[in-house]
Parts: C-alpha cells; sequence; structure tokens
C-alpha cells in the first residue's frame, strides 16, 4: 500500500533527512537556548530600575535584537554565507545552517526570556537582595529557576518556529526533511515525497511540543 | 543597640520631589520589639526598606551595633545583611523552591556547607512549627504556613536584628494572632531585637513595648506603648488608639447619662498594668456611701501589661463624689469627669 500511494518515496532517503532536521534542530535549540538567556538576561538587567541598570547597553542591545528580528530568515542565511564559511569550513550541509538558525532564533527567543524575567515577583529579587546575595546569585537561583516554566514554554515555541527554518535552509542545500522535499519532491514533480515529507515535519513538531508542554508543567510548582 | 540618627529619605522624580521619610531619629535597645505605625503613604515601608538599604539613605545614620550601615561599601553591606533578617507582607517566598530550601538559600548566600545547612535548615522548621512541611511547595501552604517559612528564613543567618515589613497585614485575623504570638516567642527565646512597621494598632498594642508613630515622613510620637494608648498626643495617634478601644466611638450613647446635676457625675477610669486587676469600684463603693452604675467597659493586654477603659456614673452627694473621685486617683487609676458636650 505504502508504493501505491508513495510510490517515490525512499525511506532510507526519509530516514536520513529526518537525522539531519533533527540534528539540526535540536542543536540550534541548545545554542538558541544558551545565547537567547544571555542576551534576554543582558536586556532584562540592564533596564530601568533592575540590578545593571544602563540605558546605553541596553538600547544597544535592543537595536541588535530587533535588526536581527526583523531580517526574514532566508536572507539572513545568504547574508552570512561568508560568517558561515569562515566559522564552519562550509556553506553546504547541516552544519552549515546551525550559525544562521542560531542567530536567527536567538533575538526572538532573547524577547520570550526578557518577557518571562519581567514576570518574576520583585518581591522575591528584593528578598534576595536582603539576604546579601550577590548579582551572580540571583541570576542562577532566583531568577532563571523563577521563570524555567516560561523559558521552557518559550523555547519550545522557538523550537518550532526551528524546525520551520531547518526546512527553509534546505532549499539552499542544508539537507534535512525541506530539502529533500524541494529536491526531490518539488524539482521533480514527485509531489509524494513533499506529502510525506510534511508528515514527517508535522510529527517531530508535534513531538516538540509535547515534550516542551510536559517539561514546562512538570517544573511549574505555582 | 540600633541607632537611628536625622534620617532622610528624598524620591526625586522630573516633575517633583517626595520626601518620604524626614529626619526621622529611634533609638532602639536590644531585645525590644519596636513598632512603626503609620496609615499608607506616611513613609514607614520606605523607613524600614533604608534600614537594610534596600532603598538608600539620602541623609543620616544608621548604627547598628556602632557600624554605620548607611556608608557601608557594597561588599560589607551584604555581609551586614546576612545579620539582618527581614520578613515581608506577600512573605516573597521561591515557588521553585520548597519549604527545606527555601530556609536553606540564605545559608547557601552565606556560604554555609551542606551538612551545617541540613542541621539548621531542621532547627528552624521544628523552631517555627512547620515540622512535616518540610518538602512541601510554598504553593501548597497557607498564608500563615508562608510567613513561618519566611521567619525561619529570616532566621537562618542569626540576625542580631528582625526587620517585619507589614508581615500579617495579608493574614486574616486569627492567623496574625498565631504569627504574633511566634515573634513574641522568638523575641524571647532568642533574645531577638525585631523591628515592625504596620497600619494595625492591635499588633502594637499585642507585641510591641515601645513605638514610634509616623506621619508624613516624621516621627510625630514616640514612647513606651501603655504611655502612647493612655495619653497619645498627636492626633494621629489619637485615631490609631480609637481602632483599639470601641467605646470611643459609642462615645454619644453616654450623652443622656451626662447632666448638670450635682449628685450625678459621669467619670472615665484608665486602668494600667495591675490596677486593672484590681476591685476598685467595689471598693469604693463600701468605703463611700456612693451608687457606682457601669455604664460601658473594656480590657486591652498589651506587653507591658493591660489596659483597661471604665466608664461608670457616680451618685451620691457631690461631696461624696468628689471623695469617690480622690480615692481613685490616688489608687493610680486616671479619672476624667466628662463633660456635657456643648
Amino acid at each position: 500500500m505504502m508504493n501505491e500511494l508513495f510510490p517515490n518515496v525512499r525511506m532510507d532517503q526519509m530516514w536520513t533527512a529526518t537525522y539531519e532536521t533533527l540534528y539540526m534542530t535540536i542543536i540550534s535549540v541548545i545554542g538558541t537556548f544558551i545565547l537567547g538567556i544571555l542576551l534576554g538576561l543582558l536586556l532584562f538587567l540592564t533596564s530601568r530600575g533592575n540590578l545593571w541598570q544602563n540605558t546605553l547597553v541596553n538600547s544597544i542591545t535592543a537595536t541588535l535584537v530587533n535588526v536581527f528580528r526583523a531580517i526574514p530568515f532566508i536572507i539572513l542565511i545568504l547574508l552570512l554565507f561568508p560568517f558561515t564559511d569562515f566559522l564552519m569550513g562550509t556553506i553546504r550541509g547541516p552544519k552549515a545552517a546551525l550559525p544562521a538558525l542560531i542567530i536567527g532564533a536567538a533575538p526572538f527567543y532573547a524577547r520570550l526570556v526578557e518577557i518571562a524575567l519581567k514576570e518574576v515577583d520583585k518581591g522575591v529579587v528584593e528578598a534576595a537582595q536582603s539576604m546579601g546575595a550577590k548579582t551572580r546569585t540571583i541570576i542562577f537561583k532566583v531568577l532563571l529557576p523563577e521563570s524555567m516554566p516560561a523559558l521552557i514554554s518559550g523555547i519550545t515555541v522557538t523550537a518550532i518556529a526551528l524546525i520551520s527554518y531547518t526546512a527553509m535552509a534546505g532549499v539552499i542545500g542544508a539537507g534535512g526533511l525541506g530539502d529533500l522535499a524541494y529536491m526531490q519532491g518539488f524539482q521533480r514533480r514527485d509531489f509524494d515525497v513533499v506529502f510525506a515529507c510534511t508528515i514527517f515535519i508535522v510529527v517531530i513538531v508535534f513531538v516538540f511540543q509535547f515534550i516542551g508542554d510536559w517539561v514546562s508543567r512538570a517544573i511549574d510548582k505555582r | 543597640m540600633i541607632s537611628i540618627k536625622n534620617l532622610s529619605k528624598q524620591f526625586k522624580t522630573k516633575h517633583q520631589t517626595v520626601q518620604a521619610v524626614d529626619d526621622v531619629s529611634i533609638d532602639i535597645e536590644k531585645g525590644e520589639i519596636y513598632g512603626v505605625i503609620g496609615y499608607s503613604g506616611a513613609g514607614k515601608s520606605t523607613f524600614i526598606r533604608l534600614i537594610n538599604r534596600l532603598e538608600d539613605p539620602t541623609e543620616g545614620e544608621i548604627l547598628l551595633e556602632d557600624r554605620d550601615i548607611a556608608r557601608l561599601r557594597k561588599g560589607d553591606l551584604r555581609k551586614e545583611r546576612q545579620k539582618i533578617g527581614m520578613i515581608f507582607q506577600h512573605f516573597n517566598l521561591l515557588w521553585s523552591r520548597t519549604v527545606f530550601e527555601n530556609i536553606s538559600f540564605p545559608l547557601e548566600i552565606a556560604g554555609v556547607p551542606r551538612e551545617e545547612r541540613e542541621r539548621k535548615v531542621m532547627e528552624l522548621i521544628e523552631l517555627v512549627g512547620l515540622k512535616g512541611r518540610e518538602k512541601s511547595y510554598p504553593s501548597q501552604l497557607s498564608g500563615g504556613q508562608k510567613q513561618r517559612v519566611g521567619i525561619a528564613r529570616a532566621l537562618a543567618n542569626d540576625p542580631t536584628v528582625l526587620l517585619c515589613d507589614e508581615a500579617t497585614s495579608a493574614l486574616d485575623p486569627e492567623t496574625t494572632d498565631d504569627i504574633l504570638d511566634l515573634l513574641v516567642s522568638i523575641n524571647e527565646k532568642l533574645n531577638l531585637t525585631i523591628i515592625l512597621i504596620t497600619h494595625e494598632m492591635h499588633v502594637i498594642q499585642k507585641i510591641c513595648h515601645r513605638v514610634a508613630v509616623m506621619e508624613q515622613g516624621k516621627v510625630v510620637e514616640q514612647g513606651d506603648v501603655l504611655d502612647v494608648f493612655v495619653k497619645p498626643q498627636a492626633k494621629t495617634t489619637k485615631r490609631f488608639v480609637q481602632q483599639l478601644s470601641p467605646l470611643e466611638h459609642q462615645k454619644e450613647h453616654l450623652q443622656e447619662f451626662i447632666n448638670d446635676r450635682e449628685d450625678s457625675e459621669v467619670v472615665k477610669l484608665h486602668f494600667i498594668g495591675n490596677n486593672a486587676k484590681r476591685a476598685l469600684i467595689s471598693e469604693v463603693s463600701k468605703k463611700l456611701d456612693v451608687a457606682i452604675n457601669i455604664l460601658q467597659g473594656s480590657i486591652s493586654p498589651t506587653q507591658e501589661g493591660a489596659y483597661g477603659t471604665l466608664y461608670v456614673e457616680i451618685n451620691g452627694e457631690a461631696r461624696l463624689i468628689k471623695e469617690a473621685v480622690d480615692f481613685i486617683q490616688s489608687s493610680g487609676v486616671e479619672v476624667e469627669v466628662l463633660q456635657h458636650d456643648e
């Protein structure tokens, strides 16, 4: 039956592409999580009335974040070609997609991090200060743990955006399910391949969403 | 032990300057419970936050055991803050941590080793009466239990002083009393100095030794709780004292008993301390040929002893009434003869 419905789908290709998509997604989610939290913390801490209040640093960071968020992802990949080449030594394959994926998603996630941190009860930060906590302690033992459910649901949303970014990156040769759908499916008019790739991507998205929701719920003790 | 001198705090915004705390000087003895009362906006909250520099003072000194907190550098201030416990109106617990981990937090900040931390936390959990709840999260606790965690957390580093920022204002009356009892027992057990701010006279009456009344950033009256209760001077103080004596509101009911006849007077008696327990009325009526008719009365316990108010009508010969009033006065009870309101 599989052969009748999907005559042109080759499972070995599908699995390789799935592996590539997962590879790009997982590594870039990790990268985005770290870079986004760093940027988000910087945005939050340098804003008015906070621990590192600094208008200059805050507006520079905010501008950078806004600029990178404004660039459409497909253009960002092209813009970053020289940088990618320098960093990874290649502009093809899943590895080469990583810098663009992380740089494209981190600013978006940074804003979500900033929102999550703003939701942390000011009184709790104050309580930590009244106990004589250092800023580092406040960041790692108060701000991040107290905002963790929001940070997790934020990274879930971002991960799903990243999955669709990997498909776009595929179109210009990054590999993965997007690449397969475009090259094998669209170019050759084998639409059953496009359809199979869609199903695989939807399943991946569902799995990510499920894991994200579950983790976020499990750590939320409010 | 704590000596606050000419403390001031101004908040400057673009359009105006607000004098939140205005030249406040207070001396607090070791081991005493010192209350600061005021309506919202009186500056009491800013005042208590100045003591551990959650707000930086504009002017003045805060001497805690001869170290001026107002002039400490950041690193020294952090060390000093470990010795100043604070509890809050909304408890400010970390919801992501269990009761045990919340109480352990200040110890982690102070760099206490793990085993020592565990021993200390269990000791504190016992002290505040939360045994068996150490693995609960704050969201599973009632308001009173949360404040107990707050108190245990504030005591973790053996502070020399405990600051209470409206610590009972979010609690119901019964829980408030439990928490106040806990504070008194801690004060007695550890000889811990407590500074608390509140807008409820009830709190001051129940646990404080001395009180300062704040209005518009200034201290308008301060002294022993009993003195302030019996002879309030400032208008704000009088209003606070009235909160506690429901009789003040019913004064008009007494009007019908007050007349210009010579053989009848309505008097208000203030009993303080042990006098409150004396059978003074029956003594008077046995001694002198007067009839005493009790109109209204109330009694409130304070840290320094009981404080009672009694309205009585004395009937008899004018001479005897005067004698009775003198006798009551000589026994140390304050007497006020009420006249018709014009």
